[in-house]
């Protein structure tokens, strides 16, 4: 009886998304660092959550904040899990992703689009980058434009580090940030 | 607004409900369609929904809206029915499309009742599950429709 639902549940997620109802698609993924949690809209990817965070809450706090028409569909997630893996295995270096920006908006959504654009390898501190969006002072929320990111790694946020060269806090733990640090420079 | 959980969640929880009640109610062969319709409306009226409470019983009364849209459109069509209980008295010959469309036109929860006892073939207990219920109060709405059923069909 089970393996007939999931039939029936596999035919339901297609409908859904043929007939627009499916406005966030999510799936899991693999990673060196544990599961990630990935979510996106029709638009892009919308959310990606480190092993850090809570999968229940993270799935509720995209139900309320963008639509409850949330399903569990990997189909949907197939380029985004491909392209995370050979980041991972150091086959690839920039994301090939349509991204939905709705998460981030003002300073938070100008800093993060600077945060996209710094390349593999390379680091940039909290303050180029509240510079680089447009105010020079607000180093405080150049912070949290990176450790509140929705989409981390894909935005590369671990590529923003401290000016005196530590590598500073990590939404998935300061480990994680070294670690992803190391691999680029190694890759790149 | 009611904080509404992710739709996952309701398909986790209730899917296979949702399809023993259907199999019951329209047979396997029905079942499939009518799972695929009533998920595709319930997603499409989901974000609107005011109530969070009870949305197994608001799963299940869809499910019955399109069991007895299925018996519609088949008409007299004899109706497969998955397990027969002594005590089921779910005879669909008679006048059956005339049957169904009384019960389609009874109040939202006697029609449940009615649909889930005599298509489904549920006891009390899990009538009053699927609607959110106390099974006194399921016995009543299901006794109401009956005799409101029977004063039409007389």
């Amino acid at each position: 009886m089970t393996a007939t639902v999931d039939k029936s549940l596999e035919r339901l997620r297609e409908r859904a998304a043929a007939e627009g109802l499916l406005d966030v698609a999510y799936a899991t993924a693999d990673s060196p660092f544990g599961t990630l949690l990935l979510a996106r809209t029709p638009q892009g990817l919308v959310r990606l959550a480190l092993p850090s965070e809570d999968v229940e809450a993270t799935l509720a706090d995209l139900a309320s904040r963008i639509s409850p028409r949330l399903l569990e569909a990997p189909a949907q997630l197939d380029e985004e899990r491909r392209e995370l893996e050979d980041y991972f295995e150091g086959r690839r270096q920039e994301f090939d992703l349509p991204i939905d920006w709705q998460l981030s908006n003002g300073f938070l959504l100008r800093a993060r689009r600077g945060i996209a654009a710094i390349p593999y390898g390379e680091t940039r501190t909290y303050t180029d980058l509240a510079r680089q969006a447009g105010n020079e002072r607000a180093v405080r929320a150049a912070g949290s434009a990176c450790s509140r990111n929705p989409i981390p790694l894909v935005v590369p946020c671990h590529r923003v580090v401290r000016s005196d060269g530590t590598p500073g806090l990590y939404a998935g733990g300061v480990e994680m940030k070294k670690r992803l640090l190391a691999m680029e420079r190694q890759s790149g | 607004m009611a904080e509404l959980p992710p739709f996952q969640k309701l398909i986790d929880e209730h899917a296979a409900l949702v399809m023993a009640v259907l199999r019951g109610a329209v047979g396997r062969d029905g079942a499939e369609d009518a799972f695929q319709e009533t998920f595709l409306a319930a997603l499409r009226a989901y974000p609107s929904l005011r109530d969070a409470g009870n949305l197994r019983g608001w799963l299940v009364t869809i499910a019955h809206r399109k069991a007895i849209d299925h018996h519609r459109a088949r008409g007299r069509a004899p109706v497969p029915v998955s397990s027969v209980r002594e005590e089921a008295v779910f005879d669909p010959d008679p006048a059956d499309g005339e049957l169904w469309r009384s019960v389609a036109a009874l109040p939202p929860k006697q029609r449940a009742a009615v649909t889930l006892r005599f298509a489904s073939d549920l006891p009390h207990e899990e009538i009053a599950a699927a609607l959110g219920c106390s099974p006194e109060a399921a016995r009543r709405s299901l006794h109401e429709g009956l005799k409101r059923l029977r004063k039409e069909m007389a």
